[in-house]
């Protein structure tokens, strides 16, 4: 049966700071090159990610959307361009610094990447101990199950990744993201090879998330519904440049035939 | 050339890691379990079969020189300074190295690496580190277990024949045992656990990208490592022959 639920209308909800406005973007990327041999994925990639901000990145497959985020994470080292997050340019950071910028950033994988060798309870677990350093075995489990209560899933506490559904390892890598509290989230295609149902789930379940925690996000999907549900902003990627930036209306009613043929 | 240089960046990190705060002594002793207590029946059954079919192929052949008295100190040198902790860090090579490989292998591939480093998480210090060290621990313990259980295989294989008493049998093969024969062949088990866990690390961690990969990097574990147990061993005779006549 239709899911006939309305899709939340998120653009009058959010306070989002202006790109005119006094605050530095959170993350503010220039001129970004990054080849892989001799294949070039990003050619010159320019954008930025205001506070409070949902911006969403379309792009076909192999255009260097992923490349992109993982570029800001630090998992990848641009060619050449700069990459700022929170006024510290990533490439240049040490590795001390590198991890404390890091509790910052949340990444959420396209398959969730949740460790296989641990249940969900520890998989939620393992940030706290290492990172945040936490010992109070009762206030871990606390923060644990209080994590899962958000994503719908406390049953699935002591359960191992492989007893989990695609949408349930998302929303356990959601949760174990966002119990660092991070001030950005990066989503890779958080609704790739989910049903339609899940998928808008999903979706509002990114935004409920990002109103609690008020977190700035950069969502990189092919999912035109995930992309209307989430987006402040939307920059759509070709060919490792941004050809177009708009709202999700705005772009929908874009002249580029590129920009359109994602709508239909 | 640049996979030694690799290789010599990824020894720099693991050195580096193992003196950072925050041991994972928890993580460490699962894989004590996982890689020691999990290898005992292997590596038993390989020690073991190893005495006895040394001893039921050489009693033959000592027979014919009227040196079958001789059967269990050749067995006891044998097997304890080279052809024990060789076939032994050979078989964990097959068993320890290429479940490393293709664990971290797969964890590489599903991004769960990724995941560890971008949460501000040290993946090096979680799962290189504690690997590497655990087998460097494991291997020699094993090692003694096999050399004892082929001691007791060679009992069995010669008293097939009825030719010793077990008080004459071990009597003799301790006997012929000096501290000599005992002590490099424990320290280069040390450098077999050590090579086995960092090559199996050093592989997975590095696997590309797909799925074949992560069969690459368990191959090329075992690979690896039953080259460097090799090399090793003829770096240790050496050494040995060295020390022992200067």
């Amino acid at each position: 049966m239709a899911d006939e639920r309305p899709i939340p209308d998120n653009t009058e909800k959010r306070e989002i700071t202006d790109t005119k406005g006094d605050k530095e973007p959170v993350i503010k990327i220039e001129h970004l090159k990054k080849s892989f041999g001799t294949k070039e994925v990003l050619k010159d990639v320019t954008m930025s990610l205001l506070e409070g901000e949902n911006l969403v990145v379309l792009g076909r497959s192999g255009q260097g959307k992923s490349v992109t985020i993982k570029c800001i994470a630090g998992l990848l080292q641009q060619d050449s361009g700069t990459c700022n997050v929170y006024g510290q340019e990533v490439k240049e950071l040490s590795e001390t610094d590198l991890r404390e910028l890091r509790k910052k950033v949340g990444f959420l994988f396209q398959s969730g990447a949740l460790y296989d060798s641990m249940t969900v309870g520890e998989n939620l677990a393992f940030p706290l101990t290492r990172v945040m350093k936490m010992t109070d075995e009762s206030e871990i489990q606390k923060l644990v199950e209080e994590m899962l209560e958000n994503v719908g899933l406390k049953e699935a506490i002591d359960k191992v990744p492989s007893d989990l559904s695609g949408g349930m390892r998302k929303r356990i890598g959601l949760a174990r993201t966002l119990i660092m509290k991070p001030q950005i989230m990066l989503y890779d295609e958080p609704t790739t090879g989910l049903d339609p149902i899940t998928s808008k789930e999903i979706s509002e379940l990114i935004l409920d998330m990002q109103k609690k925690y008020k977190t700035s996000s950069i969502i990189i999907t092919h999912d035109m519904l995930c992309a209307k549900i989430t987006s402040d902003r939307m920059l759509v990627l070709n060919n490792g440049k941004f050809i177009a930036e708009g709202t999700y209306d705005e772009l929908e009613n874009s002249e580029d035939k590129l920009v359109r043929s994602f709508f239909k | 050339m640049s996979e030694i240089g690799d290789q010599v960046l990824f020894m720099g990190t693991f050195a580096r890691n193992i003196f950072r705060s925050g041991f994972e002594w928890n993580e460490l002793i699962r894989q004590c379990y996982i890689i020691g207590y999990k290898s005992i029946g292997l590596v038993g059954i390989t020690g073991f079969i190893l005495g006895f079919v040394m001893t039921l192929q050489s009693v033959p052949t000592m027979k014919e020189f009227g040196a079958v008295s001789f059967v269990p100190s050749m067995v006891a040198i044998s097997v304890i300074r080279e052809i024990g902790p060789v076939i032994i860090a050979l078989t964990c090579s097959g068993k320890i190295a290429s479940s490393i490989g293709a664990e971290l292998g797969s964890m590489k591939v599903t991004e769960q690496i990724d995941a560890m480093e971008v949460s501000g998480a040290n993946p090096i210090q979680y799962l290189v580190v504690t690997r590497i060290i655990a087998c460097t621990l494991m291997v020699p313990l094993l090692t003694i277990l096999a050399d004892a259980l082929a001691l007791g295989g060679g009992f069995l294989g010669s008293n097939i024949g009825g030719h010793f008493s077990t008080i004459l049998y071990f009597n003799k093969a301790f006997h012929s045992l000096s501290f000599t024969d005992l002590l490099p062949s424990f320290i280069k088990t040390i450098f077999f656990g050590f090579a086995i866990g960092f090559v199996g690390c050093y592989k997975g961690y590095n696997s590309g990208s797909g799925t074949e990969s992560v069969g690459v990097a368990a191959n090329s574990a075992v690979v690896s490592a039953s080259l460097w147990v090799i090399v090793l061993d003829a770096i240790a005779a050496q050494v040995t022959t060295i020390l022992a006549y200067n």
